[in-house]
């Protein structure tokens, strides 16, 4: 009786092993920036290129931070979504306009829609790489000390929003 | 003939063309190959299985540059490790530090080897107790004497 069952026991404990990590997404790292301040950076908006955005700007107010481009497909998938948040005025997105041209950002937001109250050129992607991004689109929620709360890797869904970042934005404004 | 010619010419005039993309290595070669030591040892985040040297992700050419530029102001190997670490987490590393979230998957090969040799000789010492326990009742030992004198006949044969 033995023999039989102690190969069906290591062959059950090996599939809940296997089945969890099944569920786990190698893509979803964490990141190291959570809760620590934002990296600071001073870079050229993207309708105005004598105007500058800084997060020490946005000090004492809650804001999401998108990372975006548009040669980023996976970044049309979330952003009907950004738009209709942006629409309900509940936080302002301010956008990184990563590794990207002028003129084909200015004609995607004409597109698609612009929810950022200002988006940052960030042409070389030095800032993306202090910010950690690997994976465009990414956002991150940061509280009115300028920390870091929250970080997405790839599209925002309705249920990240509704049940992360909503709350999150809500408890951070208090 | 003259296509020919012009065939001719552009293959020549092509070798200096390709040349000049691998100026930075053949600029320095003492930094590329430290740059391609300490990437080799860093994880592409865009395509994960392979190291920063040897993707071509937008990204990994993106942080070797990165690299080679501090390389140049003159940081240290383990002061790169660090701007990396605090950017993209221990994940960027393939020698993970050892630390209390980490301990298992260093250790845990260790464990696993001593948890199977240690099976293995309680196994083996329980093995050897049943054999020399074996106890035969006089006829059967007279009769495992017969079969063996008849395999004795049989080989000698």
């Amino acid at each position: 009786m033995r023999r039989f069952f102690l190969p069906l026991g290591i062959f059950l404990v090996l599939s809940v092993f296997l089945a969890a990590g099944l569920k786990l997404d190698p893509r979803e790292v964490p990141s190291p920036l959570i809760d620590k301040p934002a990296p600071s950076f001073q870079l050229a908006q993207l309708q105005d290129s004598r105007k500058t955005l800084a997060p020490a700007d946005l000090k004492g107010k809650v804001w999401i931070f998108n990372v975006w481009a548009s040669w980023c497909v996976a970044c049309l998938q979330e952003h009907p979504l950004l738009v209709e948040l942006s629409r309900q005025n509940l936080v302002p997105i301010y956008g990184l306009n990563y590794k990207d041209g002028r003129d084909n950002a200015l004609a995607w937001l004409h597109r698609h829609g612009n929810p950022y109250t200002l988006s940052a050129m960030d042409a070389d992607g030095q800032v993306g790489i202090d910010y950690g991004v690997y994976g465009v689109p990414e956002t991150y929620v940061i509280d009115k000390d300028g920390v870091i709360r929250f970080k997405q890797i790839g599209p925002v869904t309705p249920k990240v929003l509704e049940q992360k970042i909503l709350p999150l934005v809500r408890k951070l404004q208090g | 003939m003259r296509r020919i010619t012009a065939l001719l010419l552009m293959m020549m005039l092509m070798p200096p063309v390709c040349a000049n993309e691998a100026v930075p290595a053949a600029q320095d070669p003492a930094l590329e190959q430290r740059v391609m030591r300490l990437t080799a040892e860093l994880r592409c985040l865009v395509c994960q299985n392979q190291s920063l040297a040897d993707s071509h992700a937008d990204l990994a050419i993106d942080l070797k540059n990165q690299v080679r530029s501090q390389m140049r102001a003159g940081k240290s190997d383990a002061e790169i490790r660090e701007y990396m670490v605090a950017r993209y987490g221990d994940f960027v590393l393939y020698r993970p530090p050892l630390k209390p979230t980490t301990a298992l998957l260093w250790t845990g090969p260790f464990v696993l080897l001593v948890a199977g040799g240690l099976a293995l000789a309680f196994y083996l010492r329980r093995r050897r107790e049943r054999l020399t326990q074996i106890e035969l009742t006089p006829e059967q030992r007279a009769r495992a004497e017969i079969l063996l004198r008849a395999q004795q006949q049989d080989r000698s044969r």
